[in-house]
């Protein structure tokens, strides 16, 4: 990537700061992953709770030095799964018991050949259900999000690593976050209102 | 990125205490194998102890077979990951030596195994006679010798090269498994589809499944891959194989078992929906057979055990990765794989469904002899490759 791009985005803000924003949390940014990594674990082990980290590819095992939860996305899906089963067994008993066909000689409610429908609506539903509330979870379509007022924000698209922590942290202090993220190698450490 | 790995160091030995007490157990069963084997044979029904060694030697020879294909598959793909497990499935492939020996018995028991296109009235048999060019004597056994010795002898040379590079740790070698890992597979897919046809399907000679092949496929791969989780949990209890068998590789593996027991499933409703659907009688005739007098309930305990359980055990990340969650499944799984081909064969035998001690006479023997064999052979080797050009990727692997 030319420099010159770089240059660009580091010329002019992305948004303006408001009059009165509340504060939304503090940003830095990292050079490398290794880098980001590395304050990410050293602030979760000085108990920040909410971190978040925005970085032009996945970073492995970075949800585990920020510290974060397992994502409860699995047990939507398994909940959507078994609405898909049931409603297949459900969908086929109803139409053989209100309007039974003999069909090749089968007793009416032949569940054997009505497997691949119960296995298509099963697979149907969860990827449904893994699809939206993926997108539930993420807070997706988001519009607007107080981390674009970082100057340097788009580089986080091409090779900038920023961390944030969020103001509602009970740890968080203006002064101090800063500092610590300053000490850990953080440039352009800025905080940001909503 | 997280904790610094290194690659296990030392020689790569099973602890003495640990070596000993499993060859211990390796030589009791051989002893028990050979009872069982003598009981069988002489003190009960041949045609039914016949059946019975029929389950049992399949039973080992879908395990190592399983293992072999395992081994071959990750030479194709250049895997990296697997440089550990991979070493436990060549250990258990070695089974396929036992497996060329165990079917001598098979040799002599045959005209009472599979009497239904072996005997006389055969001769005056309209279906079987439009068969025979393929389905005798002489072809069956030539096509026997050809499946066990292209078995036992890519088994020996997989492994024996992997041993090589344990003192070498030439690259060319990894090299020259993943050239010859191509026509192997192509190998083991044909030898193992027209033994199941051989050995198994044909045992209803007047049936047929084109599918049939690919079931007995898939019963190898789900066994070798539960007798490897059970393996990698005890290793694992012992820190055996440090880095390159991480929780990480067992959650490789269980999730490997996970795919397996769906990919069981598949087929096998594969082969049953379009039985089930074309209603045609000498079709159905197969599952009528296991559905009548008894069978219904082995049957349904196929359908619970072999793929309801062991899918909701293993579907959960947290299962794969607890050892005893993942040792619980991969043992039913086992168990259920005999109980499998118990179903395959002896409903042939027995159109009630009968539980006698010689089928547990006839599980016992291969078991025993296998168990002895590879107590013997593998051992003293060590339990993970020293030098393979890919440790260095293997003890990266990681589950996001």
């Amino acid at each position: 990537m030319a420099d010159s791009s770089h240059d660009a985005h580091e010329d002019k803000p992305v948004l303006p700061e408001p009059e009165n924003g509340d504060v939304w949390g503090m940003m830095g940014m990292f050079d490398t992953p290794a880098d980001l990594y590395h304050a990410c674990e050293e602030l979760r082990d000085a108990g920040y709770k909410g971190l978040d980290a925005m970085t032009p590819f996945p970073v492995h095992g970075l949800e585990k030095a920020l510290g974060l939860s397992p994502t409860r996305l699995p047990f939507f899906v398994l909940a959507g799964g078994a609405t898909g089963l049931t409603g297949g067994v459900l969908l086929t008993w109803y139409c053989n018991w209100d309007y039974p066909l003999n069909i090749a000689g089968k007793v009416p409610f032949s569940w054997q050949v009505y497997i691949p429908i119960y296995f298509e609506l099963t697979v149907l539903f969860s990827a449904l259900t893994c699809f939206f509330v993926t997108w539930g979870l993420c807070k997706l379509p988001t519009f607007f999000h107080p981390t674009m007022r970082h100057k340097s924000f788009p580089r986080s698209t091409d090779d900038g690593f920023f961390v944030t922590i969020d103001a509602t942290d009970p740890k968080y202090d203006a002064d101090d976050t800063r500092r610590l993220l300053e000490k850990l190698g953080a440039k352009e450490v800025q905080e940001v209102h909503s | 990125m997280s904790a610094e790995k290194h690659p296990p160091k030392g020689d790569g030995l099973l602890p003495r205490d640990l070596a000993a007490s499993w060859t211990k157990i390796g030589y009791g069963l051989g002893v028990v194998g050979v009872i069982a084997f003598l009981a069988g044979m002489f003190g009960a029904d041949q045609a039914r102890f016949g059946a019975a060694y029929l389950v049992g030697f399949m039973f080992t020879t879908t395990i190592a077979l399983g293992a072999l294909f395992f081994v071959v598959i990750q030479h194709l793909a250049r895997a990296g990951w697997s440089v550990g497990p991979r070493r436990i499935m060549e250990w258990l492939s070695q089974g396929l030596v036992a497996s060329a020996v165990l079917f001598v018995p098979l040799v002599i028991l045959a005209p009472k195994v599979w009497h239904h296109w072996m005997g006389e009235h055969a001769k005056h048999d309209s279906i079987l006679i439009k068969k025979t060019a393929y389905l005798n004597d002489t072809f069956f056994y030539i096509r026997a010798i050809v499946f066990l010795l292209t078995w036992a002898l890519l088994a020996i040379w997989f492994y024996k090269t992997s041993r090589e590079q344990d003192t070498s740790g030439d690259r060319t070698l990894s090299e020259k498994l993943q050239m010859a890992a191509a026509p192997s597979v192509a190998a083991l897919g044909l030898t193992t589809t027209f033994a199941g046809f051989d050995w198994v399907m044909s045992l209803d000679p007047h049936w047929y499944s084109t599918i049939f092949g690919v079931y007995i496929f898939a019963g190898c791969l789900l066994s070798s891959h539960a007798m490897l989780s059970l393996i990698i949990v005890r290793f694992r209890r012992d820190n055996i194989g440090g880095s390159l068998l991480t929780v990480e590789h067992q959650h490789d593996v269980g999730k490997y078992l996970f795919a397996w027991v769906i990919f069981w499933a598949y087929i096998g409703f594969a082969q049953f929906m379009l039985i089930f659907y074309a209603n045609i009688p000498e079709e159905t005739v197969w599952f009528r057979h296991r559905w009548e007098h008894g069978w219904y309930v082995v049957s349904l305990m196929l359908f619970l055990g072999h793929f309801v359980a062991p899918f909701l055990m293993l579907i959960s990340r947290t299962a794969k990765r607890d050892p005893k969650l993942l040792a619980l499944s991969a043992a039913l799984l086992l168990f259920v794989h005999w109980v499998d081909l118990y179903w395959l064969v002896m409903p042939n035998f027995d159109e009630h469904f009968h539980f006698q001690w010689v089928d547990i006479a006839g599980l016992l023997a291969p078991v025993g002899v296998t168990a002895a064999w590879l107590a013997k052979r593998v051992l003293a080797d060590p339990a993970y490759p020293l030098k393979d050009p890919y440790i260095p990727e293997a003890i990266k692997a990681e589950n996001l």
